[in-house]
């Protein structure tokens, strides 16, 4: 009976998570979508061969690992910093107020996220509006390639940084007080407690979050990309994703967009299995242990 | 945990530390809070004094729910919403079903072929199903234009399911065991014992699965062809980021100023969010959440 009942759920694992790792064959297909899989030609790894000479390929790289970068130095700190502010602060109503605010945009779509930004920072927008009150000319930002990168990681620091503070609170809520009372006794002030008592606490968090993060190092989301990438033009805006969508549905060259994507999804793999190798021996525990 | 007095060893920070922090505060939450405000200002405001501001309002003296009435009078808007709503209802519904089973049986200790079934699903983890892989299976399964490719590629979400997995593991079994005594089977066990037991848990995953139902807008324009059924993420981007004008879509005569409905579209889609938030909010502090994350 048991059994039973798990059914629909296995069917779905194994038809669009096993199936879809299957269709990976088409990396290695020139596919025609009249065709189908069972008619169309093997061309080995002509593909790959293709990617490695193609500048378009190593621009989406670039950009990718360019945007990769400033999220990793601009958005990882930041959830901590709010993590350490909502902690200070010893009214419990002040407190939860500010936090389901913050959590708030994390359960907006990325569509309204972007719509919001375009309200405030578009050329005919809030902030526009003001500086060209207060006199100053306008700033170019959205739809600026020279702007791309800070606003894609600014956009993603209003949208996921408070969800990010609830690990960093549950953190900082385990750390032992009679540390912060004879740290205290000693003399230690507010800073010296942060970086001798709280700091050193919730280091081994921090360094989880740090490898893990590591692993996924390429993930950078699509969606928002998808959205802005007409808006700067593929130069500045082309990232390896949305390299994938616009080679298949826009160019119709599914076979060689199969291939960009499986080599995207290989070095995934190797990255997030190598950052559970590292967490593991740090002796903490990973994403998947079975 | 609460604690509304300091303790003693925290002194009394000094008034400038004081104030920094107010002033922090605050910016945040206006950092969050404004843009949401203006939108929702705008969306409110009179036509001639959108063009007056230049495109946006802070604070309307001429109220008027036009845009509102233009939108919702039964155009492609209407339809979205509905479409939305529709999806959002049918797919968390199949979703907690095949979910609440799945990770049920996993969760029992003595299933036949449990082992197996768990690294089956957990292995997914480490890929992601690509995005053209994932478009053969949906088209070789007869989904294209079909309102069931938003909702079957996304039936069942691991990290959801793990979480369920736990909160089941962690009914006592003696509980199960007594159940089985009095001669209830597996499917009695699970309605009358273990669901009553989880219902803070199926609402949290309930209303992740209604979030990610309500948000997802990319599906539809790579599996529905026909842009009439599209929902209501997809049509707004084509507003917001795709350069439509948004005129086409609030019929014929349109009352309010195009700024004003964009705003007013903008304001549906994220409502729905809105009112549902408070009930996911009340959960969070009840550490369904930080458990399930430190997990």
């Amino acid at each position: 009976m048991l059994l039973a009942i798990a059914v629909p759920g296995l069917v779905y694992f194994l038809v669009f998570h096993y199936g879809a790792l299957f269709g990976n064959v088409l990396a290695f297909m020139n596919y025609v979508p009249f065709l189908g899989i069972g008619g169309s030609e093997w061309v080995g790894l002509a593909h790959f061969e293709r990617m490695f000479a193609d500048p378009e390929f190593w621009n989406a790289v670039g950009n990718t690992l360019f945007i990769a970068v400033l999220q990793l130095v601009f958005f990882f700190p930041a959830p901590l910093a709010l993590a350490l502010l909502l902690h200070s602060i010893v009214g419990d109503t002040v407190r939860k107020f500010v936090q389901s605010v913050v959590y708030l945009p994390h359960f907006l779509s990325w569509v309204i996220v972007l719509a919001l930004f375009q309200q405030m920072l578009g050329g005919a927008g809030v902030v526009n509006g003001w500086l060209s009150d207060l006199g100053v000319g306008g700033v170019s930002i959205v739809g600026n390639p020279d702007a791309y990168g800070p606003l894609v990681v600014a956009q993603l620091v209003w949208k996921e940084c408070g969800w990010a503070t609830i690990i960093f609170l549950a953190a900082l809520s385990q750390v032992d007080e009679q540390q912060y009372e004879a740290a205290a006794i000693d003399g230690a002030n507010w800073g010296r407690r942060l970086w001798h008592v709280t700091l050193p606490a919730i280091r081994p968090v921090i360094v989880l979050l740090l490898v893990l993060r590591l692993g996924e190092f390429l993930s950078i989301g699509f969606e928002q990309f998808f959205l802005q990438r007409q808006s700067v033009g593929p130069e500045a805006g082309e990232v390896l994703e949305t390299f994938v969508y616009f080679t298949a549905f826009a160019g119709g060259d599914f076979g060689y967009a199969a291939a960009v994507g499986l080599f995207k999804g290989v070095i995934g793999i190797v990255l997030i299995y190598t950052a559970n190798k590292v967490a593991h021996r740090l002796g903490e525990q990973g994403v998947y242990k079975a | 945990m609460s604690v509304t007095q300091a303790p003693a060893w925290m002194g009394r920070p000094s008034p400038a530390v004081r104030a920094l922090k107010a002033v922090a505060l605050t910016v945040v939450v206006l950092l969050v809070l404004f843009p949401l405000w203006t939108v929702l200002a705008t969306s409110l405001a009179g036509p001639q004094e959108v063009i007056d501001n230049g495109g946006w309002v802070i604070w309307p003296s001429d109220f008027s729910f036009d845009a509102y009435g233009d939108i919702l009078a039964g155009g492609i808007i209407t339809r979205a919403l509905l479409v939305s709503g529709a999806i959002t209802l049918i797919g968390t519904a199949l979703s907690l079903t095949c979910t609440i089973a799945l990770a049920y049986t996993l969760s029992r200790p003595k299933v036949y072929g449990g082992k197996p079934m768990l690294l089956l699903v957990l292995f997914t983890f480490l890929f992601p199903p690509g995005m053209v892989p994932l478009f053969l299976v949906v088209q070789s399964a007869g989904l294209v234009d079909n309102y069931a490719a938003l909702i079957l590629p996304f039936l069942v979400n691991v990290f959801n399911l793990v979480v369920m997995r736990g909160f089941f593991q962690s009914i006592p079994q003696e509980l199960i065991d007594a159940a089985r005594m009095d001669g209830a089977g597996e499917l009695a066990i699970l309605r009358k014992v273990v669901l009553p037991l989880s219902k803070a848990v199926i609402a949290v995953i309930g209303l992740f699965y209604a979030v990610s139902y309500w948000n997802r807008f990319f599906e539809a324009i790579i599996y529905l062809n026909d842009q009439t059924m599209w929902p209501i993420g997809t049509v707004l981007r084509q507003y917001v980021t795709g350069g439509a004008s948004i005129s086409e879509a609030g019929g014929e005569a349109a009352a309010a100023s195009p700024q004003s409905v964009q705003m007013a579209v903008v304001i549906l889609a994220t409502l729905p969010i809105v009112v549902v938030y408070p009930f996911l909010q009340r959960y969070f502090a009840k550490g369904v959440l930080t458990g399930a994350l430190k997990a």
